[in-house]
């Protein structure tokens, strides 16, 4: 009797949550709606407005000059130049924090003695905000008078080199990848401390060991969150502006300039405010197709 | 093909002993059943056997070799997991043929073997759907099936029903004691229910705190229980124990006086007890009877209509509860007082030391 009573009156909450949940919504939604319209929509939308605008901020006023900053902006060789230094850039950062994240995630699951402390500091770098990551690496380990590598180097007998004259995108990368390996290894390690100890012993009585119980156990396993650190990664990254601007402002010539960081020079150097929002339009473009693409893959590992 | 033996076998950890010295030998092709409560370390020995916790002392062989410091897929044994343990990513077929491709078995004769095991297993339908498709019987067949083509000296089940219902766990239970006919290996299994190890088991092993309390087939367990713990563990409703004193005995019979009620007579022939032991009556609820003018009184408390019979709850005047198996059309009802009679030649006398005095030979008809 007892039992039944129960079940009637669950049944009748869920019917009432039902209901509640057919209440009309959109006014309780409508302050957030707003806010996000003003905060994003809106300088979008201006965006796009001055793209079509011969609006440099040296010799006012803007005037509408059709699609000529898109023409200029395809038609002009820097513009390529940028967009494949983003993609050496974001996929560069991408493939270190993914392979050094994982081994690092791997190593860090092990049971060893000052193991907290040890996540604790390789976690750390992703605390550090990117200027003065920069300027770290800058001073402190890739100057070649004072600098640690090329303290390192003359050790060995070798001439220090100039990190960021010589080799200009990969110090950008390096720099880029100790701030985002913490972050993959984060992500990471929470993942492999949820893998299914079962899992692992029928792996153990199956007779898979070593290198075959990473590669058809835990690798798989990690392909989820690894899709996921490559997601948030790539929407950082694509943005990323800071260290480029701390470092080598894009130099030397236009060997570090991104995407993010032409728009800037465009802006904010040429004051041309025009070609810049074409630039900026083309980038979200961009960027929108990317994360189609990557949101998609990740839903469909999230269902797997 | 198996013969495991186990001697002196224990586990300790840093602060706590496990398995406390255990000694079995489980034959070729037997079916045993280790049953006990939670914590009594069942499960642990069955890992030890697997080689997925290490031997803290002792020997365990396998066919005469010493199997202490073997690898766990090395000693040819299978184990089920209570959670399936699925590999969530591949299929079924690919689950059920991954202990092959690590021990590099060529690729058709997988095929082929993984074929025949779910043909056994009636799951041919379903091999190349992941285990988040399957139902929780097929989850659990795809894990059986798993063991199979491994083709193992041995099966180790740790508690593999207990996730499945009521009606497929008693489906099950049949399916896995065919199997073991079938495949004609030996099968070790894990649980916590009684019910499971009486259907099921060539032997029992009754395991509690870490040492074996009795060891045998499933009615000598029932009608000879060795001690105090095996014989409350044992049958469902509990077996009633009831303690009294020891006034008289003859060739054929102990006389007990019980404590709060009569003197019960218990078929004793070559027992060696004097009068004025103190022991415990063991009498089980299907073989005590409610009799007019019987020697144990008290209240029918609560009285459960099961059909085919019906459950009497009893409070006897000390307070404790006595349950007997009365049959279908046991006019009692709660409030009523009643009182009942042991079988005498069914009833178990365990000593002061909660031993069995009693361990007669018992013929099945």
């Amino acid at each position: 009797m007892d039992q039944g009573v129960a079940v009637t009156n669950t049944s009748t909450e869920v019917r009432s949550g039902r209901s509640a949940r057919q209440v009309n919504t959109l006014p309780l939604l409508l302050p957030a709606v707003i806010l996000l319209l003003l905060w994003s929509i809106l300088p979008l939308l201006r965006t796009i407005f001055y793209s079509f605008e011969n609006y440099n901020l040296m010799t006012p006023p803007a005037v509408f000059n059709g699609g000529l900053n898109y023409r200029y902006l395809f038609t002009d060789i820097s513009t390529w130049i940028a967009i494949k230094n983003s993609v050496v850039l974001v996929l560069g950062v991408l493939a270190a924090s993914v392979i050094f994240g994982t081994l690092i995630a791997l190593l860090l699951n092990n049971d060893f003695p000052g193991r907290n402390i040890a996540r604790l500091l390789a976690i750390a770098p992703f605390f550090v905000m990117s200027p003065v990551a920069a300027l770290i690496w800058k001073n402190l380990l890739l100057d070649p008078v004072s600098g640690l590598f090329g303290w390192f180097m003359t050790l060995l007998g070798l001439h220090p080199i100039a990190w960021f004259s010589t080799a200009p995108m990969l110090s950008v990368v390096m720099i880029y990848s100790w701030r985002w390996i913490p972050f993959a290894t984060l992500i990471l390690l929470t993942a492999l401390q949820s893998l299914d100890t079962d899992q692992l012993e029928a792996a153990r009585m199956d007779g898979a060991k070593g290198f075959a119980r990473l590669r058809y156990i835990v690798l798989p396993h990690l392909l989820r969150p690894i899709s996921i650190v490559i997601m948030l990664e790539s929407i950082f990254l694509l943005s990323a502006f800071a260290v480029i601007y701390t470092t080598t402002n894009g130099g030397p010539g236009d060997a570090t300039t991104t995407l993010t960081y032409l728009i800037f020079i465009k802006a904010l150097n040429d004051f041309s405010i025009g070609s810049a929002s074409a630039a900026g339009v083309f980038a979200i473009v961009l960027a929108n197709v990317l994360a189609m693409f990557l949101i998609r893959a990740v839903s469909r590992n999230l269902q797997a | 093909m198996a013969k495991l033996i186990l001697q002196n076998v224990e586990k300790r950890y840093e602060t706590f002993h496990a398995i406390k010295g255990i000694d079995l030998s489980i034959d070729d092709r037997e079916f045993v059943v280790f049953v006990g409560p939670s914590g009594c370390g069942k499960t642990t020995l069955l890992r030890m056997i697997a080689g997925l916790e290490d031997i803290t002392g002792g020997d365990f062989s396998i066919d005469g070799v010493r199997a202490n410091d073997i690898p766990p897929d090395k000693r040819g044994l299978a184990m089920v997991f209570q959670t399936y343990a699925l590999y969530p990513h591949m299929t079924v077929a690919e689950n059920m043929g991954f202990a092959l491709k690590m021990a590099k078995v060529p690729r058709d004769e997988i095929k082929a073997k993984v074929a025949h095991a779910a043909a056994m297993l009636q799951l041919d339908k379903v091999l190349d759907r992941r285990p988040k498709a399957l139902s929780g019987g097929q989850r659990q067949r795809v894990a059986i099936g798993r063991a199979i083509v491994r083709n193992p000296k041995g099966f180790l089940f740790d508690e593999p029903l207990s996730n499945l219902d009521a009606a497929l766990r008693v489906q099950m239970r049949t399916e896995l004691v065919k199997l073991n006919k079938q495949l004609q290996t030996t099968m070790i299994y894990v649980t916590h229910d009684q019910i499971e190890a009486m259907t099921m088991a060539d032997r029992i092993v009754v395991l509690h705190a870490g040492i074996v309390e009795q060891v045998g087939s499933p009615l000598e367990l029932y009608n000879n229980p060795a001690n105090l713990f095996v014989a409350g563990f044992i049958g469902s409703p509990k077996m009633n124990l009831l303690e009294g004193v020891v006034t008289a005995r003859d060739d054929q019979h102990v006389e007990v006086k019980l404590d709060d009620a009569g003197t019960v007579a218990v078929m004793a022939a070559r027992i060696a007890v004097a009068p004025g032991t103190r022991v415990t009556v063991g009498m089980r609820p299907e073989h005590t009877a409610l009799v007019s003018d019987g020697p144990i009184g008290g209240v029918a408390d609560f009285v459960e209509h099961l059909g085919n019979e019906t459950l009497v709850y009893v409070k006897r005047p000390d307070g404790r509860q006595m349950i007997v198996k009365a049959d279908d059309l046991a006019g009692v009802r709660m409030g009523d007082a009643v009182t009942m009679a042991p079988k005498g030649d069914r009833s178990v006398l365990f000593g002061p030391d909660g031993k069995a005095l009693l361990r007669r030979e018992f013929h099945l008809h």
